[in-house]
């Protein structure tokens, strides 16, 4: 019933990726299943393990989305700092950046 | 029964219009049927729909001619073969839109009645709801240039109404004003264009014109407004401004069927393309003008999605970055459309790819939409440096966005890996850089998502949103519907390909069925 | 000559409104230019449907063998039409609401929507 997909230079079949996935998972669990089952919630046992330091408290901990990937943003500041001024917000600019693509796409239909 | 089956592309339109001109009366007269009426009537406009899809898929072609009686031919023999009545032509492509329009505005009708259960105003805004619904499927079933510009414009009408709706201290408004004038400016050039070719044909119908074109100066100065302006309604860069602006002050429901208003307008431009102009002109130039606008959105929707920090823009910014994905493999069938080679052994295969993009597209960007909708409905944020550890209290919602987050990047066992492997595979072919880019902006999608995904549900559960609870059950009921779309068409490829989507590339492939359809003789 | 001048009128009303919508930054301004391109466009499709010495396109009474002006483009013109008076509605509506909450309709001071 699941049949192959393909793509004229090879073949997706989902039904294999599903068999792959669910002996993984069953592994998984098996070894799970072979786990410490006793244990006392809520005292030590189960604090996560900070070199000894107290935990903050939760909201401190939490990354905000907007500083993840600054890594990112930060390598590719010439690409940014160009690029974010030019979604400007004002609505002349866009359709100025209309007009130029009516232009550019005319020129480009014309010339070749 | 059979007057109903017989006028179905009537009904298509007719049904949403009757039921939205209904609901002010609804509204003031009888309030307590109002939720009823409307999953009702839009219940009953995708049955339409779905219906009139089926048929085109197992009966071909569905040419009505409005006004005549049944069974006349498009071109009566006294014309001297010429239609003059207004037609809809419904093919493989239409059909295909149609179905996608269908499951998503069903849907999202179920989330926006318990979303919208505090609000005030509601009868003007299904009501509103309902015509956009019928002019998207209105604009994906006629075969008439003129009727086709009506349906933009009322898609740009009431979409640019309902994304006004919540004010919010002025900026759904500012929102609507920068999409309702980028949209009306497309729209007059639509019609400038409908002019030029009318005056040199002499004829409305797109069959007709079809059938006559040729390249000249003026005709080339008409395709090339066409593209502009109905690659801006689909929101490809460098028209895309007002799209983030619009999509991130909507409504959440809302947002998900602009989505699909959207893709009518890809669907424009892609009849333009293929059907109206066919193969009288250099497609490999045209070809390179649309792969350039698909690689150009997906490289710059992606990156400018990183950085973004309230929700709702982020994942506009990634419809602009999908939408590229369409476009890149629909240029690359276009441009080896002349060659017969190229065609069998990668472009059919492009082609399809583009296509099936569409519909998974509207599925997990609705499904996202939905989901981060419920996220703001809850907790009244939408920045992501406000939120945390939601999965803690809202276990069903962080399961859909899941899903569709995965869906998006091109995980297996999802539908976007089916269709992301069929555009790889088949733009390798043709051009090895544009598959190498398709693949990085691939891997961002899924970072940024990753991004999203643990700011909004991952981490400690932080004492303000101690008390959130989970959405309404109808909600959850809405998104489920999507789901099953997105699991269903990851794990059976292979049939909605055959099925759904190698009807619509064929239609589009050759224009001449879509002639001999209409002029030829008809249903 | 004089029969090119309705386009050449059209050509020059697109150019002014263009550059009304282009460079004028207060919002009234620019429904204003956006109802005169409606206007070009209007104009344009009217003047495609002339034939030389034609009459009004009804046939009663109608003197023999003359020609009349295609009826076809009055109908697109009045849809048009009647879509620029919703559009423009619309477009007022949403300016006077953003009035009412920023307090200006400047385009560069209403720019809370950006990047």
């Amino acid at each position: 019933m699941i049949g192959d997909l393909l793509t004229g230079y090879g073949f997706w079949n989902p039904l294999v990726w599903v068999a792959v996935m669910a002996t993984g998972l069953l592994v998984a669990w098996l070894i799970w299943r072979c786990g410490e089952s006793d244990y006392d919630k809520g005292t030590e046992q189960t604090k996560p393990y900070l070199s000894g330091n107290d935990e903050p408290e939760k909201g401190a901990v939490h990354i905000r989305g907007g500083n993840m990937y600054w890594g990112f943003t930060h390598a590719l500041k010439g690409y940014y700092d160009k690029l974010i001024p030019l979604h400007s917000g004002v609505v002349n600019d866009y359709l100025v950046w209309f007009l130029i693509g009516v232009i550019v796409i005319f020129v480009v239909v014309i010339m070749v | 029964m059979n007057v109903l089956l017989d006028n179905l592309p009537a009904l298509l339109i007719a049904v949403p219009l009757f039921c939205a001109f209904l609901l002010p009366i609804i509204g003031r007269f009888v309030p307590k049927i109002r939720d009823a009426w409307i999953i009702c009537a839009s219940f009953a406009a995708s049955l339409v729909a779905v219906i009139t899809a089926f048929t085109v898929y197992t009966k071909g072609t569905i040419v009505y001619v409005f006004g005549a009686a049944a069974g006349s031919p498009a071109a009566p023999i006294d014309s001297g073969g010429i239609p003059f009545r207004i037609i809809f032509t419904i093919d493989g492509f239409g059909a295909f839109m149609l179905l996608s329009a269908a499951i998503v505005s069903f849907a999202v009708v179920l989330y926006l009645v318990s979303s919208q259960k505090e609000r005030t105003g509601r009868s003007e805004f299904y009501a509103l709801y309902l015509l956009l619904t019928a002019g998207i499927f209105g604009m994906v079933s006629t075969g008439d240039m003129f009727n086709f510009f009506v349906f933009l414009e009322i898609n740009s009408l009431a979409g640019a109404a309902l994304v006004s709706y919540h004010r919010r201290g002025g900026l759904a408004a500012e929102g609507a004003l920068k999409y309702l004038i980028v949209n009306t400016v497309g729209g007059l050039m639509v019609l400038f264009s409908i002019g030029l070719l009318y005056a040199q044909y002499n004829s409305l119908n797109m069959a007709v014109i079809a059938s006559q074109i040729s390249l000249s100066t003026l005709n080339i100065i008409a395709l090339v407004l066409f593209i502009a302006a109905l690659a801006m309604k689909a929101g490809s860069v460098p028209f895309h401004f007002a799209t983030p602006d619009a999509y991130s002050v909507a409504p959440s429901g809302i947002t998900a069927v602009m989505i699909v208003a959207s893709q009518a307008g890809l669907y424009g431009l892609f009849r333009v393309l293929f059907t109206l102009y066919g193969d009288a002109f250099n497609t490999v130039t045209l070809g390179w003008v649309i792969i350039v606008l698909g690689v150009l959105s997906m490289v710059i929707g992606v990156t400018m999605a990183i950085p973004q920090k309230d929700v709702k823009r982020l994942l506009a910014y990634h419809a602009v970055s999908q939408t590229g994905y369409m476009l890149l493999g629909v240029g690359v069938a276009l441009a080896v459309l002349g060659d017969p080679v190229a065609m069998t052994s990668y472009g059919q295969t492009a082609m399809e790819g583009g296509l099936f993009h569409i519909i998974n597209h509207a599925m997990y960007k609705g499904l996202l939409f939905l989901a981060v909708g419920a996220v703001i409905y809850r907790t009244g944020v939408w920045s992501l440096n406000k939120m945390g550890g939601l999965g803690h209290n809202m276990k069903w919602t962080m399961i859909f966005f899941l899903i569709g987050a995965l869906a998006i990047a091109g995980i297996p066992p999802f539908n976007g890996f089916a269709s992301k492997l069929m555009i790889y595979e088949s733009v390798f072919a043709f051009n090895p850089a544009l598959s190498i880019i398709a693949m990085v902006v691939s891997i961002l999608t899924l970072a940024s998502f990753m991004k999203v995904f643990h700011s909004m549900f991952m981490g400690p559960q932080l004492p303000e949103y101690a008390e959130v609870k989970e959405v309404p059950k109808l909600m959850i009921a809405g998104m489920v519907i999507l789901t099953i779309f997105v699991i269903g068409f990851g794990l059976f490829p292979d049939l909605v390909v055959n099925n759904l989507v190698a009807p619509a590339a064929d239609a589009l492939i050759n224009n001449s069925a879509y002639i001999t359809a209409v002029l030829g003789g008809g249903l | 000559m004089i029969a090119n001048l309705p386009f050449i009128a059209v050509a020059l009303l697109i150019g002014i409104a263009l550059a009304t919508i282009l460079l004028k930054k207060n919002m009234i301004k620019m429904v204003m230019g956006l109802a005169m391109l409606e206007g070009a466009v209007n104009l344009f499709l009217v003047t495609l449907g002339y034939r030389e010495n034609g009459i009004a396109p009804i046939f009663t009474n109608a003197p023999e063998g003359a020609d009349m002006v295609l009826p076809t483009v009055q109908a697109l013109t009045l849809t048009n039409i009647v879509i620029g008076v919703a559009t423009t509605a619309l477009m007022l509506v949403l300016v006077m609401v953003i009035y009412k909450k920023y307090g200006t309709v400047n385009a560069d001071k209403m720019r809370r929507l950006k990047e």
